[in-house]
């Protein structure tokens, strides 16, 4: 919590203002019941009208300006703990836009966007409760003592007393509450989660008739999270009435005690008034106080969850400066290895292999074997273990991650598209494409026909994922985004999966002039695909079983023979 | 004495308004309805514990009169005079005895409430939940999940907490206000007037101010709603976004609405932070006035000075329950509009009722379409399909990206409702049984694969209730997923992570392969199952299929033209029409789209 509160620090001279403002506020009202007992002493029981007013205007002043401190108090306290949620929000979203996908795999997409939204907005709305309370909660408690022991010292022994009952009797409250808190939280939390489940999987869950289970498992989430909230709300049920209780008693002691002293004529029966007005004053400000108690250590497990991003190093960092243009047109691969976090067998090892402009180089290799995991290395979603990686001649360390990354046309295994326009997700390539460059990448593609067909054409709107489209029609936009950036290096993962071998001819076709002084390099489970291919890498487990063309590779290589003749008959080969 | 809400989340909700607030108000209440006995027995402590609380002043009151009267008497040397012990130590006894009385109440009835409170949350919840399964696809297509999902937990959310606090505050507050109303008037009747005249002013001074701050807050929550957008967008696309080096633009984005959030929120809580300190100016505005009628009074002998000190406590009580009464009113609006949003859910319009009247045991696999028609929108995307399978038969579908392959495979699964024609199972009419029985009869393996966060042999598992441990075996054998399961540090019991970013494509293909062959369906339907696979892989797991499917009716989408070819029946599919039927041989004789489809993969291999 505290270090989040270190965001703070841009805000300290408005913080400080707060506290000023704070302070003189709280001032004001301590100031207030002291002006009331005047009243009523030397005014209202003696009959002095002029006096009242005159005192009562000397009231309104006071009050006035601990109402207009209050009000910009409130201005800059709010400027203030927004703020925080905001930069904080920045920081964290700008944080995460560093992570490589190791990160992503290891937090996981959903828990980063609670953490992004709305954790934050749990700490920013205990900042303004805490700018506006915690400075004035203890300002109330000392100023009402030293003003209670200044009317009446011996009096003032009654709220000692009262004060450890009430300490205590918070903290066992909040020693039962707290552990409950943090389990109505995490059944949210897998309430969350099943219900998501529920969504996502709809049809698997239909065409499963898992329907049933499904709803006694959400049944059982949705019991679970009743039953621990109806017991965290029954423990804190205790908390108003106790503290309610302590201070009516402890003025019930006050005037039991204070009368015992007027009768002696130690004390003004004014001053008795404004003792129980100060009374009320010190314990108003400790049920503040048990309010924050009750408030910060839920904000807190937010904070630390927002602290565990923020910690985060990215797995490898990105200083690299050099320009990534030494030998266009160029990918090389000189002894890499690489294994995932926590993985005792590499996922690759000793990878070599160089493709020069205009080459095609195409992987192939059974389910598993490491193809979408080579092709990560190359845009640096993950980093080597050994060896390296140069492209256009430059090693990506060398380089910055976004350098590298602009000469590369990425299409990732699984289409992912964005809400919007389909112009607006082709031009996601390249931002101040005109209309003739889509047009052109569209025609590449294969995408031309249907854009044309669709209602609205490129401006079409696209539901999030893509959802509205076919797996055809995602797989090609998702092609056209990545050729309209006219790259030095095109990366294709398996991209063709879901069109038809007629299309998939006539894109590779097109693709041909794309990519005269570029390099190819593309996954591919369709031998008709890599035919003609420079170069193709046979990976199997991770490791090089093979490398070279269709024609060598088919009298060479087992494994390319048997993957070849799984799709096509002996006299189709040859 | 005074009562102290505990500070309520109010200030932070957004203030949406109700389209139509006393019908979803009415309708909110109908939950609370099963609980009406508790419920009663809640708002009855509620006045009680406030009555007591309330007749506390006035009862300090006397006990500080008498201490006046009495020490007054001592200065002035009555004889007798001196403070009467005996007659206070009543009177603070009945008052610590209301005290823990009201305090007591106090506790029952929040101790009451939140079982009331958290019974109709959950109430609520399983309605969401039984109406989630009878959605119609259609209604999950065209929204985010996020917005379903907000339903589900952030507005059940706000309709709990306001049951919990706020209800019973409200309640509170009225009795308050109209207890120290009472009991002003029982005091001073003129003193009362002047305390009363606050009430209008305070009104009149805090009315705006919440109507501003309603309107800010629910322009906080919209840019919230849009923030959460754009991070779940971005992070789920994170791969893309980096690959395409769209940080920059999409920070530019966040920041842009993450400023106008800023904004509204600024001013939001601005506005909620300055009600408090008008009141307490209007309430020693107040103060003022009544000291300087009650001086005059005193001095007239018209009051006890202990009477004074009750009305002024009274007062000074009487602008916080005001306060509360209109900022409850701002987060009951929000309330009935995140109820709203419920009710809005639960009333969407239902998957077409179940008709049983045939009943289908165990299907022998004949499906036919005739004069099908459908479409996503208003456009017909299928006209007039007729479609005609024997039992047993292997039928693939092809054609181009978007022609309706998987559009007929959701129609016979049922997910969508015909626009017109019918389809029928063994000669029933898919309509005339439930989609339960009709669905049992099917095994699916889809385009888009679905695997949740949990071990690969739960996710195996999920075709087939109570599946045994060789059952889930076999079927990954069979779909050849065994071999790379067994090569995982954990092997089954690997957990798949949130994502399910920790195995690769194809490896999820199996594994959701596996998972329908598990459930053993007469007829199975295939849609770019193995598009992922490796085709040598591919060509294992269809020799298990095809003993599997022996005597089975299936259906097969692919592009891999070699899985295709042994079918028994293609259908050619272009523009939501089956445009050529039959078998390989026929269709390559007949030379038209199929053929040239064909050929095309081999036109490439001239070249080399
Ligand atoms: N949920 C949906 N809402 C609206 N339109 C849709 C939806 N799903 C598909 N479409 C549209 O319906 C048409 C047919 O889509 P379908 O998914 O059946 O194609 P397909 O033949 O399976 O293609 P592919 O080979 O690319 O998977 C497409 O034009 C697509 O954009
Ligand atoms: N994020 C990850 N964390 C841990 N292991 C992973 C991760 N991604 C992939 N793997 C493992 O690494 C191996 C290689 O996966 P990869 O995705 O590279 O295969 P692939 O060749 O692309 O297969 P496919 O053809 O099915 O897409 C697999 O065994 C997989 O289980
Ligand atoms: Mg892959
Ligand atoms: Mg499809």
């Amino acid at each position: 919590m505290i270090k989040i509160l270190k965001n703070l620090s841009p805000y300290k001279w408005v913080v400080l203002t707060v506290v000023v403002l704070v302070f003189g506020q709280t001032i004001a009202e301590l100031f207030l019941p002291t002006l009331m007992a005047d009243i009523i002493d030397n005014g209202v029981i003696k009959g002095d009208i002029p006096y009242i007013w005159r005192i009562g205007g000397w009231m309104l002043v006071v009050s006035a300006i601990g109402a207009i401190a209050a009000v910009f108090a409130s201005f800059y306290s709010a400027k203030a703990a927004m703020g925080m949620g905001r930069d904080l929000r920045q920081k964290v979203f700008k944080h995460v836009g560093q992570f490589s996908l190791q990160e992503f795999d290891e937090v996981g997409t959903a828990s980063l966007i609670t953490r992004t939204t709305n954790d934050i907005t749990q700490v920013q709305q205990v900042v303004i409760m805490m700018l506006r309370m915690v400075i004035s909660a203890p300002i109330m408690l000392v100023g009402g003592v030293i003003m209670a022991v200044s009317k009446d010292a011996q009096l003032s022994l009654v709220i000692i007393g009262a004060m450890p009952v009430l300490a205590i009797s918070i903290l066992l409250i909040l020693k039962y509450g707290m552990p409950l808190f943090q389990e109505v939280q995490q059944r949210l939390d897998g309430l969350n989660l099943v219900v998501r489940e529920n969504l996502t999987g709809i049809r698997v869950i239909r065409a499963f008739n898992r329907e049933t289970e499904e709803k006694a498992r959400l049944q059982g989430a949705n019991r679970e999270l009743a039953d621990v909230s109806i017991k965290v709300n029954k423990v804190m049920a205790f908390l108003m009435p106790v503290m309610m209780l302590v201070m009516n008693m402890t003025v019930v002691a006050v005037i039991w005690f204070g009368g015992i002293r007027i009768n002696n004529g130690a004390m003004q029966i004014g001053d008795l008034m404004a003792f129980i007005q100060y009374v009320m004053m010190i314990m108003f400000a400790l049920v503040m106080a048990s309010f924050m108690f009750v408030m910060v250590p839920r904000a807190a497990v937010s904070a630390r969850r927002i602290n565990e991003v923020l910690e985060m190093k990215p797995a490898f960092t990105n200083d690299g400066t050099a320009k990534a243009d030494r030998r266009r047109g160029t990918l090389e691969f000189e002894d890499v290895s690489f294994y995932y976090p926590g993985a005792e067998e590499p996922a690759l090892s000793n990878i070599s292999f160089t493709a020069k402009p205009g080459e095609i180089t195409a992987l192939i290799g059974g389910t598993g074997s490491g193809k979408s995991t080579l092709v990560n290395l190359v845009p640096r979603f993950y980093d080597v273990k050994s060896g390296t990686i140069r492209v256009n001649g430059v090693d990506i360390r060398e380089a910055s991650q976004q350098e590298v990354r602009s000469k590369i046309g990425f299409v990732p295994q699984k289409s992912i598209l964005f809400t919007g326009t389909i112009a607006d997700n082709i031009r996601f390539g390249k931002q101040d494409a005109n209309q003739q460059e889509m047009d052109h990448a569209a025609s590449i593609a294969q995408a031309t026909e249907f854009i044309n067909q669709i209602e609205g054409g490129y401006a079409a709107e696209i539901e999030q994922g893509g959802s509205n489209l076919s797996g055809g029609q995602k797989q090609r936009l998702s092609i056209a985004r990545a050729l309209i950036r006219k790259p030095d290096l095109y990366i294709f993962d398996d991209s063709f999966s879901a069109l038809d071998f007629k299309t998939d001819a006539k894109l590779r076709k097109a693709l041909k002039n794309e990519t005269k002084n570029a390099t190819v390099l593309l996954v591919a489970q369709r031998v008709s695909t890599v035919v003609d291919a420079d170069r193709i890498i046979v990976l199997e487990k991770g490791k090089v079983v093979g490398m070279g063309t269709h024609k060598e590779l088919l009298e060479s290589n087992e494994v390319y023979r048997e993957i070849a003749l799984s799709q096509l008959s002996e006299e189709e080969i040859a | 004495m005074s009562r102290m809400g505990p500070p309520h989340g109010g200030a932070s909700m957004p203030a949406e308004k109700a389209k139509d607030f006393k019908g979803t108000f009415r309708r909110l209440v109908s939950y609370l309805k099963p609980r009406r006995k508790k419920l009663a027995a809640v708002f009855l402590v509620a006045i009680l514990s406030t009555v007591f609380a309330i007749v506390g002043p006035k009862i300090m009151g006397m006990a500080i009169t008498e201490l006046f009267e009495g020490a007054y008497g001592q200065l002035q040397g009555v004889p007798g005079g001196g403070v009467d012990f005996g007659v206070i130590g009543q009177i603070l006894a009945i008052l610590a005895g209301l005290y823990l009385f009201s305090s007591l109440f106090s506790y029952i009835q929040q101790y009451m409430m939140s079982t009331v409170a958290q019974d109709t949350v959950y109430d609520l919840r399983q309605d969401v939940n039984k109406k989630l399964g009878k959605l119609p696809l259609m209604y999950f297509d065209g929204r985010p999940n996020g917005e379903t999902l907000s339903r589900m937990t952030n507005d059940i959310d706000t309709i709990g907490s306001t049951l919990q606090q706020s209800l019973t505050q409200f309640i509170t507050s009225i009795v308050t206000i109209v207890g120290i109303l009472v009991m002003m008037l029982t005091i001073s009747p003129l003193l009362t007037l002047i305390a009363v005249v606050s009430l209008p002013l305070s009104l009149f001074v805090i009315g705006p101010i919440l109507k501003r701050s309603q309107k800010y807050f629910s322009s906080q929550q919209k840019n919230l709603g849009r923030l959460n957008g754009h991070v779940e967008e971005m992070y789920t696309g994170h791969q893309v976004v980096k690959a395409f080096g769209h940080e920059a633009k999409s920070n530019e984005q966040f920041d842009a609405v993450n400023e106008e959030l800023y904004d509204a929120g600024r001013k939001a809580q601005f506005i909620s932070g300055i009600i408090m300190p008008m009141m307490t100016l209007i309430g020693n505005l107040s103060y003022v006035l009544i000291s300087v009628v009650g001086g005059i009074l005193v001095t007239q002998r018209a009051i006890s000075i202990g009477d004074i000190q009750a009305f002024i406590t009274y007062s000074k009580q009487f602008t916080q329950p005001i306060t509360q009464t209109a900022n409850i009113a701002n987060i009951i609006q929000s309330t009935v509009a995140a109820a709203e949003r419920v009710f809005e859910l639960l009333d969407e319009q239902e998957e077409v009722e179940e008709v049983t009247t045939s009943v289908l045991a165990r299907a022998k696999g004949a499906v036919a379409f005739e004069d099908v028609d459908f479409g996503y929108g208003k456009d017909l995307l299928i006209e007039n399909m007729n479609i005609d399978v024997r039992p047993g038969q292997t039928v693939a579908i092809v054609g181009p990206t978007g022609a309706g392959k998987t559009t007929l495979i959701n129609l016979l699964m049922r997910f969508y409702e015909l626009n017109g024609g019918r389809i029928t199972i063994d000669g029933l009419d898919s309509r005339e049984m439930s989609r339960h029985k009709l669905r049992q009869n099917f095994g699916m393996v889809l385009q888009d694969t679905w695997l949740f966060n949990g071990t690969i042999r739960d996710n195996i598992a999920y075709g087939k209730n109570g599946a045994t441990e060789e059952e889930i075996l076999a079927a990954a054998e069979a779909a050849r997923a065994d071999h790379f399961i067994r090569t995982l540090p954990d092997g089954y019991d690997t957990v798949l992570n949130q994502e399910v970013s920790n195995i690769s494509q194809g490896q999820k293909q199996l594994l959701t392969i596996a998972r329908a062959i598990l459930a053993d369906p007469p007829i199975m339907i295939l849609d770019e199952a193995t598009s992922s696979v490796d085709t040598r892989t591919e060509i294992l797991i269809q020799q298990a299929m095809n003993r599997l499917m022996e005597g089975r009716t299936s259906f097969v989408i692919a592009h891999r033209l070699s899985t295709i070819k042994d079918a028994d029946l293609i259908l050619v599919m272009d523009q939501g029409k089956v445009i050529e039927q039959g078998t390989h041989q026929q269709l390559l004789d007949k030379d038209g789209f199929y053929a040239d489809l064909y050929h095309s993969q081999f036109s490439e291999k001239v070249a080399v």
